[in-house]
């Protein structure tokens, strides 16, 4: 059947551009104070691998409760995020260290700590598991609702997702909203666009710096949570690829966290796309290898995207303007 | 004027204390400024890896001397990432130096990788010896320049942003090479090309005096000379940092703002694919995804901590390396044999830790004491 | 009449350093009343009112607010008491409408219907054309500025000061700003706009106040000023500088400027047919009110500046050559052979570069003589010890960064580097802008020099007194057109300040005198 295929491609699509999602929308809500965080794929790693490590040793104590072990990795996510994002916004706001620099740096620390835990946490612990495995928890993270598969086809279009696939919605439509309708929002715009004018508006520049990147680095880690709960388990040197895909997202939804809803799914599928073909029974056969061309795609498309934009020059779709750039009133 | 309305309007509020830019300090301060920085770093570490694995901090530093320096070949091991490390900041200092975001190292170094095995596998039996390194590197250069010059060619008459630019161009780099280590593979379905040459030793670099590691060193002790002297007395340097400090200046001296950040980072992607050459010829003698390390990204911050010195460099990547290598040792010795990204966790502390300290190189904190005259001067 | 005043002045003195910008200033406005502040630039209009509006803090004296005295430190402060200021620089966020950017940094609850009816409302109150939804960086100038006084009123303010509120205008822009600062005022609220154009004050104030280098002069009642009193209390007396000044020597025409047109980058015309002649021996003087062209001017000339139609025609005084310099890049003037040098008026981000120590400085101009492909040193750190020595630089050694340095030294620097190429042509742009009397005086005689060497002087400057004792002959410019052409050596204060204000006044709507 054409619209079991059609359904099953997509589903495929949105979980596989789902850690994405949750990286770029976080990164657009940094990037629009100001900040460009080059930091997010070593905050995925970070809030993955707190998600994971909590997830394993919660899975080994008794009496352990369902809701507990899906709370504690949750919290664990967003704490961990959280520290970095307060690290990249104490060294660029506080202390005015170069952004670009700040951002790998905090790559490099973060996915080592994800790649060091992901393969040492049995041996500090003295565990007698073998691999760090949370199929337990990714059972209960992976639960869809019972009831949708006999909704037909529309059930399984809307309803057959995990509860994360629709956080991660609701947590960009509701950032679109924040961005786009309310006083917060424009006063985030505000500050990543002219953080002078803003700051003599009254608008406390540096607060907003710190709230949206450390909001938006909780965000980005529940997006590194994500690709471990499906993979029940930290894997090496995934997540670094997709949070550059996470920034591509920003720039490909123009900053707009609900264009990043679409582009996520684009991107999910354009990353599997060749693991799909099969199932497609088209008479078409790439060999093995040229996934690596399919996964070579988003990110021409992204590179096409920011040309267009900036050839266009329609100032809505460029980068805020003063993305890069810390601000300290004493400069002027 | 807007500024200093705000300005006086915070000062009402927060009467503590407010920073000041330090017009500048003794060199020397700033460099005890930077040891102190490392040296708490060190004992963050220390703590860290106390708390984790139980082990006597003196214990972990000593384990770290023996990983990197413990014998020649770990040393000749260190000096040769250092080189290495070196020199892909020396490619990417002089587009720094022109404020050029060239985040796309990564990338630049793939590019020259490629082009060499790519040489390697069609030319090795077509072509003499000499006249294949020629080739190699030639193409190594070029392969390099062309994935740089793409994104500032866009920025120069499009202001397309390069740091966003030149990072995709990382993964495009990456997938391009995943995909021929594919199709070079020897049995298709692992990806793995092998050791090329592996028996005849054709292109691979030579070693001096029986030494292996030596000619990459030296190579990049010249290009440091080189550099250094390129970036402080030729008219190309000059102009690029005049590009760096104000394009206002540049054009009222006359200077092609665009016909310089192009022929800058060209530079910078030809000296990137000369560290692709490298790795290939010199060190791996095959070609994976991994060769290049992540050197791309920690040369951004091996320069920008050097401040764009060639010389300084030379200290800044040694650090580094050497934390690496001493990391991998502490973290892999037999009665821990934890995992080797330990190193990037050492790495990163030290890193930010020396990120974060210059600010008390270049800013003093002014408790709130003195009068708003002299305030009102300032401004 | 006797009723109290929205805002009253009282002995108002400010100084930063050793400079007095305000001394023992008093003044007021009333409601339903508008007063023009009236100076020359640098005669402290803006700081005095940079005091009401809560950016600087008065060193003595009073300010009132309805008879009430009143402490003002910060701009909320100042607002709080209904005090609404519209800078020259707007504060605007360029990606954001004009509604989002009226209630920005507010708190409460947000609603941009509400605000944009708001915003309507006031627009239709006073006449102002507005469509809040239409972002700033599609709009004009004066659109802008509309934004900015609908952002105080939204605010409540009802005592406004305007900075120069026509200094971007066109002629019909400021007509209709005028009638709407007239409904405003017949509305009740106290209005103070900060200009030095005559005819503005005549036109549009009920009563006008004059400052002179930081001194209050007097007020007067508009309906009984002139021109020529309101001139005379503007420029004051002639003040004697002795400023040495010989005759030129064989003047030759060497730079001829034709028909001279230029539009900036929002499309209005800053230059309009500008004719003039430089000529070597000579200094000619560029009077005019900021902003009226004079940048351009230089920038077309130096080839940073694209010009519409128009000539620049250059005499090479060695080979004869008549070249034609009109949108030549810099490099390509050189190239020719001219030897024009430009002493620009940003001169830490245009005529040096901060970071860069003196001798690095020396060399942008030098930097490209000879083939090879790096680096004379040596000639710019003599040329750097040389200029250090003569000029009296005060500065740590020729290897500090000129960012370190104070604005006289900094200058003593540019102009020395740019005298140092023997240029033919040599112009310069406010050299003595925030400098000290010895370091101007200093600036003078190398300006002296240069015209004695037979170089043609092109001078910028916006003190009248300096401008007459200094320049042979002064061209005078106003919103871009050439207004007249005096001889210097006969021509007086009163002379030179009409015709700055001129060309602008014959634009200006009709009867400027009869509100």
């Amino acid at each position: 059947m054409i619209i079991d295929k059609i359904l099953y491609i997509l589903a495929n699509a949105v979980n596989n551009g789902m850690p994405v999602l949750f990286g770029s929308t976080g990164e657009i809500m940094t990037e629009k104070s100001g900040h460009l965080n080059l930091g997010i794929p070593g905050i995925m790693a970070v809030g993955g691998i707190s998600g994971v490590v909590t997830a394993f040793f919660y899975q080994q104590v008794e009496g352990r409760s369902k809701f507990l072990m899906i709370l504690l990795p949750l919290l664990a996510t967003l704490l961990g995020s959280l520290v970095m994002g307060l690290i990249y916004c104490f060294l660029t706001v506080t202390l005015r260290a170069n952004q670009n620099v700040t951002g790998l740096a905090l790559t490099t620390f973060g996915i080592g700590i994800g790649n060091f835990f992901g393969a040492s946490i049995i041996k500090l612990s003295h565990s007698s598991l073998t691999s760090v495995r949370i199929d337990e928890t990714s059972k209960l993270f992976k639960a869809t609702l019972p009831f949708a598969k006999k909704l037909g086809a529309f059930g399984q279009l809307f309803f057959s997702y995990r509860f994360l696939v629709y956080l991660g919605i609701i947590i960009a439509v509701v950032c679109a909203y924040i961005l786009k309708r309310t006083r917060v929002g424009l006063h985030l715009r505000a500050v990543g666009e002219n953080p002078a004018t803003a700051d003599a508006a009254g608008i406390n520049v540096n607060r907003y710096k710190y709230v949206s990147t450390c909001v938006g680095s909780m965000i980005a880690g529940l997006g590194g949570l994500f690709y471990c709960i499906d993979k029940n388990g930290w894997s090496n040197d995934n997540i670094g690829p997709l949070g550059w895909l996470a920034i591509a997202l920003v720039i490909f939804a123009m900053w707009r966290p609900n264009l990043a809803i679409f582009g996520s799914i684009l991107f999910g599928l354009l990353l599997n796309l060749y693991d799909l073909i099969p199932a497609l029974d088209l008479n078409i056969k790439f060999p093995h290898g040229y996934d690596k061309l399919f996964k070579m795609v988003p990110y021409i498309v992204t590179v096409i995207v920011l040309i267009i934009t900036s050839a266009r020059k329609k100032r809505e779709n460029q980068p805020p303007a003063s993305l890069g750039l810390n601000y300290f009133r004493e400069d002027r | 004027m807007n500024k200093t309305a705000a300005a006086k309007e915070k000062k009402t509020r927060e009467p503590l204390f407010h920073i000041v830019k330090k017009s500048g300090i003794v060199w020397w301060k700033a460099w005890l400024i930077r040891i102190a920085a490392v040296i708490a770093a060190l004992m963050v570490v220390a703590v860290i890896t106390l708390v984790m694995t139980g082990q006597n901090p003196l214990e972990m530093y000593k384990a770290m001397l023996d990983g990197a320096v413990g014998n020649s070949t770990r040393t000749w091991n260190l000096l040769q990432d250092t080189a290495l490390l070196l020199l892909v900041a020396l490619a990417v200092t002089p587009a720094f130096k022109m404020r050029f975001w060239n985040i796309g190292a990564q990338g630049q170094v793939l590019a020259g990788v490629l082009a060499t095995t790519a040489c390697l596998r069609y030319f090795t039996d077509k072509l003499p010896t000499p006249l294949l390194f020629v080739v190699m590197i030639l193409c190594a250069i070029l392969a390099g320049a062309v994935w740089a010059v793409i994104p500032s060619i866009f920025k120069a008459y499009l202001n397309t942003n390069e740091t966003l630019f030149t990072l995709m161009m990382n993964y495009i780099a990456i997938n391009l090479v995943a995909f021929f280590c594919f199709r070079w593979s020897k049995n298709s379905g692992n990806d793995v090309i092998g050791l090329i040459n592996r028996k005849s030793k054709v292109g691979w670099l030579p070693e001096i005096g029986g030494n292996k590691f030596l000619l990459i060193v030296l190579t990049v002790a010249v290009l440091t000379v080189v550099s250094f002297i390129y970036l402080k007395y030729s008219k190309h340097g000059y102009e690029l940092s005049v590009v760096g400090e104000s394009e206002n200046t540049a054009r009222y001296i006359g200077i092609n703002v665009k016909s310089v950040v192009i022929r800058t980072v060209i530079l910078s992607g030809a000296i990137c694919g000369l560290a692709g050459f490298l790795l290939v010829s010199g060190v791996h003698h095959t070609m994976t995804t991994e060769v290049e390390g992540g050197r791309g990204f920690t040369a951004i911050i091996v320069s920008w901590m050097a401040h764009f010195n060639p010389f300084y460099m030379i200290l800044t990547s040694f650090l580094i390396v050497f934390m690496e290598k001493g990391a991998i040792q502490v973290a892999s010795s037999k009665n821990l044999q934890l995992d080797d990204n330990f190193s990037s966790i050492v790495i990163g502390i030290i890193i930010l830790f020396i990120i974060g300290c210059e600010f008390f190189i270049n800013y003093k904190i002014k408790f709130k004491s003195k009068n708003k005259e002299e305030e009102a001067l300032k401004q | 009449m006797d009723r109290i005043p929205a805002i009253e002045l009282k002995n108002i003195t400010k100084t930063f350093g050793k400079i007095v910008a305000n001394h023992n200033v008093s003044l007021s406005v009333n409601r339903g009343e508008i007063l023009a502040i009236l100076g020359e630039n640098g005669s402290g209009k803006t700081t005095l009112m940079n005091m009401i509006s809560g950016i600087y803090f008065p060193d003595s004296g009073h300010i009132l607010i309805d008879g009430e005295e009143v402490v003002i430190k910060s701009p909320k402060d100042s607002f709080d008491y209904g005090v609404g200021m519209i800078h020259q620089h707007f504060k605007l966020v360029d990606v954001l409408s004009a509604a989002e950017n009226i209630v920005l940094g507010l708190k409460g609850k947000y609603n941009l219907k509400e605000a944009s009816a708001e915003v309507s409302r006031i627009a239709s109150q006073y006449g102002f054309e507005i469509d809040p939804a239409k972002k700033i960086y599609e709009m004009s100038v004066s659109e802008k500025q509309t934004v900015e006084i609908i952002k105080v009123l939204y605010r409540g303010a009802d005592i406004l000061i305007l900075d120069e509120p026509t200094a971007v205008l066109t002629p019909q822009e400021t007509s209709k700003l005028f009638a709407i600062l007239r409904r405003m005022r017949d509305d009740g609220k106290a209005i103070v706009i900060i200009t030095h154009k005559l005819h503005e004050v005549l036109s549009l104030s009920d009563r006008v106040a004059v400052l002179r280098k930081g001194e209050y002069i007097c007020t007067l009642e508009t309906k009984d000023a002139t021109e020529a009193s309101l001139t005379e209390a503007m420029v004051g007396k002639k003040v004697a500088l002795n400023i040495d000044r010989a005759e030129p020597k064989d003047p030759e025409d060497r730079l001829v400027i034709k028909d001279l047109d230029c539009v900036n980058r929002e499309g209005a015309k800053v230059l309009d047919d500008v004719t003039f002649t430089a000529r070597s021996g000579e200094i000619l003087g560029i009077a005019g009110i900021a902003g009226s062209g004079q940048r351009e001017l230089l920038e077309a000339i130096a080839g940073l500046q694209h010009v519409q139609s128009g000539e620049i025609v250059y005499n090479d005084p060695k080979t004869g050559k008549v070249e034609n310099l009109r949108d030549k890049t810099p490099m390509q003037i050189r190239q020719l052979g001219v030897r024009l040098s430009f002493v620009p008026e940003d001169r830490l981000g245009m005529g040096l570069v901060g970071n860069m120590d003196i001798i690095d400085n020396m060399m942008l101009r030098s930097y490209r003589k000879g083939k090879s492909a790096f680096l004379q040193r040596k000639e710019p750190r003599d040329l750097a010890n040389e200029i250090i020595k003569s000029l009296e630089v005060v500065t740590p050694s020729a290897s500090t960064p000129v960012r370190r340095l104070s604005g006289g030294n900094v200058q003593k620097v540019l102009v020395g580097r740019e005298i140092a190429s023997t240029p033919t042509v040599l112009m310069a742009a406010y050299p003595v802008r925030g400098l000290d009397i010895n370091s101007s005086y200093m600036i003078y005689n190398l300006l002296n020099q240069q015209k004695e060497n037979g170089v043609a002087v092109i001078f910028v400057g916006e003190d009248l007194d300096v401008l007459l004792e200094l320049c042979d002959r002064i061209l005078v410019i106003g919103s871009g057109k050439v207004t007249g052409l005096v001889n210097a050596r006969t021509a007086t204060k009163e002379e030179i300040g009409l015709l700055m204000t001129k060309s602008s006044a014959e634009n200006e709507e009709g009867g400027a005198n009869n509100e």
